[in-house]
């Protein structure tokens, strides 16, 4: 598997050349470059970048921005920082193709505000670009501008949500907003705005160097390139991996050493929790949307503390805006007690709680409160033994 | 914006693009439940009352932000929609202090009128207790969280409407709140106790602080000697705090207040046409120092000051600006001066007996009635305020059917009113009742308004501006005003006061009389008055108070009857001794 490693390949390309590639084209030919190659943001949504960039672009209003989502605050997930701080200059650069891209001239990073000691990281970087002057003014001689500040974050799981984040940016109370309008159109300080993860931005100095149509080859179907994963828990080798779209969870587990698993949560607290017994399921769009974070639960783990737990972070982390979620999550929490005291015993005392799960996901605001029911739905069907004998492991 | 075609639970619909679901689907008569949405504020779309299902959708659509798109397909009842509605409002219950009989808003409360819409009789999520009482006092305002669904409307209110912004969510998740600065009570931040909040919270978790006990106490007690004084905005208000459709109803206010006992019904309109008076020749007397004894001292614009909420803000916000504030008390303390003093004489009563109560259309009436310069009678000159509401609470109270009671009149002393009085109740009416009577003091004739309408001064526009230039010849002794052109400004709701005072701060502003009201439409629109409360609301009390001011014999506050004989009997000249010791105050600084 190792040679289909890009962004944590041994060998990298040359800082500057892929903006450098960038800059010979047209802006729009940037943008096309990236929609063929259909890369989908790796920041959990999986939104197809180039369609997002190409929206930006074509967006009217000025001074459009381009923000890069290092806020990383999903339990469990620390890819991005690992891009941070061993592939800052390719991180930058992304950044400034996309600014190149759709008409920008300035770049935010809005860091994750336990990650202060990568300013100095992120900083050297980009004094480095600026000498080469492959950011700053006049970019290799163009008539491009583009620079870009690091901000640091508000703390608030939520504040990784764009919208949210944009008015943490505002300085304002880090809330979703209502969409639409989508920042595409309507972003920080109402100009058109690119918000993508610091993975989806440093895959693209590679799309750009070799082409969509390798990008495409590197994974399965709609699924494109590769994919970094932080996987922990009880393994052998928790860290960083990367793995081509579309591998199985299996190929991730054994890379990783996985020994004796009962359950695995794939994309975080949000995510999926599989059994042991579909490990042949593929980390894809498709399948199992593969957020940053994969964690992995032995047979010794009571699958309701981890329910409990993730529960317990989600009524915390809430924004508290909307009513399905503010009052939702305390409510399946409340479920999750009532199942350990034995005052619920049966799935059909459990129905109005997943009815109340699938309202949660179609009706707020956010994607915290729309996948926060996953879990609940996922290890109380799977893995719950009710008194009744139905579901459950 | 070109119209686009829609369909709506199977009917096509054209409607104009760019309009949200929610007002597509008005236009085309399907009703959508809401809770966060209030036509007088920004869309926030967080209570998620009004989901519907889009067709092709991943998620459900929020109605009341969500735009209309061509082609839209939108279904407002299937049973998704239906089973999330239900799903909300139980969640809302779940963790509310239901206890609707021992509500203030019962049977005016959003959330419980939704709730017996959607027949929720059991709640599956109430897995843990109800929340119990936690109430904040303020002189005019109390809060009590526990029955708060943090729709925010409050929050927006006190920002978009009255650019106060004391009242935030605080904190997040399940323990958010709306709370104040450090949790500090509304008594101790610059809250200007206007109510605003109030008539726009959905629920009972902001009213007013009732004195509902003690007036009734007072009505009881066959030592004291009740007088009630009406605010204008009262006798357009009080039919539709009685579940009646909005009209005046002076008459029958005055015959239901004298049913529930009280002794005297007076009216605060009289002392309405005071302050025209008082404030008139103060305006007079501010140009004549500027025109004439070029006296750079004397600050100008004059500024009215009857509207408590608004003498609050400029205290809290503009205190550099205080002595543009004309020292006419609002008419509410002025009638509280007279009734202890003047009135106590006329009807031969101890004034320590009277027991003074008005009712007004305000919560921040409450607040200025406890200032402490407001005892210059030698006792407390009002003793309680009552809100509308309140009014409409004793007078169910009392089974005083209000639709069959015969009309009755004001008692005397204090109880003629004139147009001009009348309409103090809306935006731009005390500039019009000024202007009435200032023209006619200084140039000797009524002004020249097609029926003394001053209609530059009317209507529902945020600033609205006249200049009326006065005639060559004029009165003795006002000379110096011949052909000057009088510039004035009217803003109602705190945000457009404060447009208007960072002009006059800046010195952009060339004015000589601004009269500001704190609560958008003027008094009729105020914090006191029935719930709900929205732009075609407030437009049909305004047309009751301007059908009222035409109905009325005398329209200019200086030929009502009692005001002349009080000025011959007692008070002797307007500005005089007596004036400056009982109807004229002094305003301070606050943080
Ligand atoms: C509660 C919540 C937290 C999120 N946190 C992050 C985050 O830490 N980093 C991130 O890149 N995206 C996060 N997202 C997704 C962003 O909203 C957004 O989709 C993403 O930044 C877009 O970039 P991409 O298209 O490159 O993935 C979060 C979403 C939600 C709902
Ligand atoms: S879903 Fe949750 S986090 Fe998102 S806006 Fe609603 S309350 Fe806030
Ligand atoms: S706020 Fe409404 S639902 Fe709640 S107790 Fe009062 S009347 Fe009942
Ligand atoms: S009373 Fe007025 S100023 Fe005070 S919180 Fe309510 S809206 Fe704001
Ligand atoms: S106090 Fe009333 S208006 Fe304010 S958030 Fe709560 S329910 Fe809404
Ligand atoms: S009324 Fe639409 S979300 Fe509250």
């Amino acid at each position: 598997m190792s040679e289909k490693k890009i962004l944590t390949a041994t060998e990298q390309p040359d800082t500057g050349s892929a903006l450098k590639k960038s800059l010979e084209m047209t802006s729009a030919d940037v943008v096309f470059e990236v929609r063929e190659s259909e890369i989908r943001g790796r920041g959990g949504a999986g939104f197809p970048t180039g369609i997002k960039w190409n929206l930006a672009g074509a967006a009217s209003g000025s001074n459009k921005m381009v923000i890069c989502n290092a806020d990383e605050g999903e339990p469990g997930t620390f890819k991005d920082r690992y891009l941070i701080e061993n592939y800052a200059l390719k991180l930058l650069e992304g950044m400034t193709i996309a600014g190149y891209a759709i008409g920008s001239s300035h770049g935010i990073i809005y860091l994750r505000a336990e990650y202060p000691y990568l300013i100095p990281i992120i900083e050297k970087a980009r004094e480095d670009l600026i000498r080469e002057n492959l950011l700053g003014e006049n970019i290799l001689g163009k008539d491009f501008n583009f620079d870009i500040e690091i901000r640091p974050g508000a703390g608030a799981y939520v504040c990784g949500e764009e919208t949210s984040l944009i008015e943490s940016l505002e300085g304002k109370r880090g809330v979703p907003r209502n969409k639409p309008p989508y920042p595409v159109n309507s972003g920080y300080l109402f100009r058109p705005t690119v918000v993508n993860n610091v993975e989806t931005f440093a895959a693209v100095p590679h799309i750009i160097l070799n082409g969509a149509e390798w990008f495409q080859d590197l994974g399965i179907g709609d699924c494109t390139g590769t994919k970094l994963f932080s996987i922990s828990g009880d393994i052998e080798n928790p860290g960083v991996y990367e793995l081509p779209m579309g591998s199985t969870i299996g190929e991730l587990l054994e890379a990783a050493g996985a020994k004796d698993v009962q359950a695995v949560q794939v994309g975080g607290a949000s995510g999926a929790t599989i059994t042991a017994d579909e490990l042949e399921r593929s980390l894809s769009f498709d399948d199992l949307p593969p957020g940053g974070s994969v964690i992995v639960f032995n047979s010794s783990r009571d699958l309701m503390d981890v329910l409990e737990n993730f529960l317990e972070f989600f009524v915390h982390e809430s924004c508290g805006q909307c009513t399905t979620c503010r009052e939702g999550n305390v409510r399946l929490l409340d479920a999750v007690h009532l199942i350990r005291n034995g005052e619920i015993s049966s799935m059909e005392e459990l129905e109005p709680f997943f009815q109340l799960a699938e309202v949660m996901k179609i009706g707020s605001k956010c994607g915290l409160g729309q996948t926060s029911p996953n879990c609940f739905i996922d290890i109380v069907t799977r893995f719950i033994d009710l008194p009744d004998g139905k579901g459950g492991a | 914006m070109p119209n686009i075609s829609v369909k709506i639970n199977g009917t096509l619909t054209s409607v104009r693009e760019g309009i949200t679901i929610l007002e597509a689907c008005g236009t085309a008569g399907v009703e959508i439940p809401t809770l966060c949405y209030h036509p007088d504020l920004s869309l926030a779309g967080n209570c998620r009352m009004c989901l519907v299902e889009v067709e092709g959708w991943r998620t459900l659509a929020i109605a009341c932000v969500t735009p209309v798109i061509p082609n839209m397909v939108v279904n407002t009842h299937s049973k998704k929609v239906r089973h999330a509605r239900r799903t909300v409002l139980k969640l809302l219950l779940a963790s509310h202090n239901v206890n609707c009989p021992e509500c203030e808003r019962n049977k005016n409360c959003e959330l419980q009128e939704l709730a017996e819409k959607h027949n929720i009789t059991s709640n599956e999520y109430q897995t843990s207790p109800k929340p119990e009482s936690i109430e904040e006092v303020s002189p005019g305002i109390m809060r009590d969280n526990s029955r708060c669904i943090m729709c925010t409307r409050c929050v927006r209110t006190c920002e978009e409407l009255q650019s106060v912004a004391v009242i935030k969510p605080v904190g997040r998740s399940s323990s958010v709140t709306i709370s104040t600065f450090m949790d500090r009570s509304l008594n101790d931040v610059p809250c200007t106790q206007c109510g605003q909040c109030v008539i726009r919270c959905p629920t009972g978790a902001l009213f007013e602080t009732s004195e509902v006990r003690p007036v009734w106490e007072a009505i009881e007690n066959p030592d004291k000697f009740v007088v009630f004084q009406t605010a204008p905005a009262v006798r357009v208000g009080l039919a539709e705090a009685l579940g009646l459709p909005i009209d005046r109803s002076t008459g029958q206010m005055v015959a239901a207040i004298r049913g529930m006992g009280v002794d005297r019904v007076l009216d605060t309109d009289f002392t309405a046409d005071l302050t025209i008076i008082e404030e008139g020749h103060e305006l007079i007397s501010r140009l004549k120092s500027a025109l004439v004894d070029g006296d750079e001292s004397v600050a100008l614009p004059m500024m009215t000051s009857c509207s408590p909420g608004w003498i609050k803000f400029i205290e809290h916000k503009y205190p550099e600006l205080l002595s543009n504030v004309s020292t006419c008390k609002s008419p509410q303390q002025m009638f509280g001066a007279l009734a202890k003093t003047y009135l106590a004489g006329k009807e031969g009563i101890d004034p320590a007996k009277i027991v003074s109560v008005s009712i007004m259309p305000c919560t921040a009436k409450k607040f200025e009635k406890e200032r402490p310069e407001m005892r210059d009678s030698g006792y407390k000159d009002v003793d309680y305020v009552l809100t509308t509401r309140e009014l409409a609470r004793m007078i169910d109270e009392a089974g005083i059917d209000f639709e069959k009671i015969t009309e009755e009149k004001f008692d005397r002393w204090m109880g003629d009113s004139t147009g001009a009085a009348v309409i103090f109740g809306a935006t731009g009416g005390v500039m019009e009742a000024a202007l009435r009577t200032a023209y006619e003091i200084v140039s000797g004739q009524e002004i020249p308004f097609d029926g003394l309408n001053i209609e530059p001064v009317r209507g529902m526009e945020g600033i609205k501006e006249a200049a009326i230039t006065m005639p060559e010849r004029m009165a003795t002794g006002f000379e110096f005003l011949a052909g000057v052109t009088l510039k004035v400004a009217v803003a109602h709701g705190l945000a457009n006061a404060k447009i208007l005072m960072d002009k006059v701060r800046s010195g952009e502003a060339d004015y000589h009389f601004i009269e500001i009201m704190a609560c958008p439409g003027g008094c009729l629109g105020g914090g006191g008055q029935p719930i709900p409360t929205s732009p075609e609301i407030r437009q049909k009390r305004t047309e009751s108070i301007y059908a009222e001011d035409a109905a009325l014999h005398f329209r200019k506050s200086h030929a009502n009857p009692e005001i002349q004989l009080l000025y011959a009997e007692f008070l002797k000249e307007p500005l005089g001794h007596k004036s400056h010791e009982l109807l004229h105050t002094h305003y301070i600084k606050r943080d």
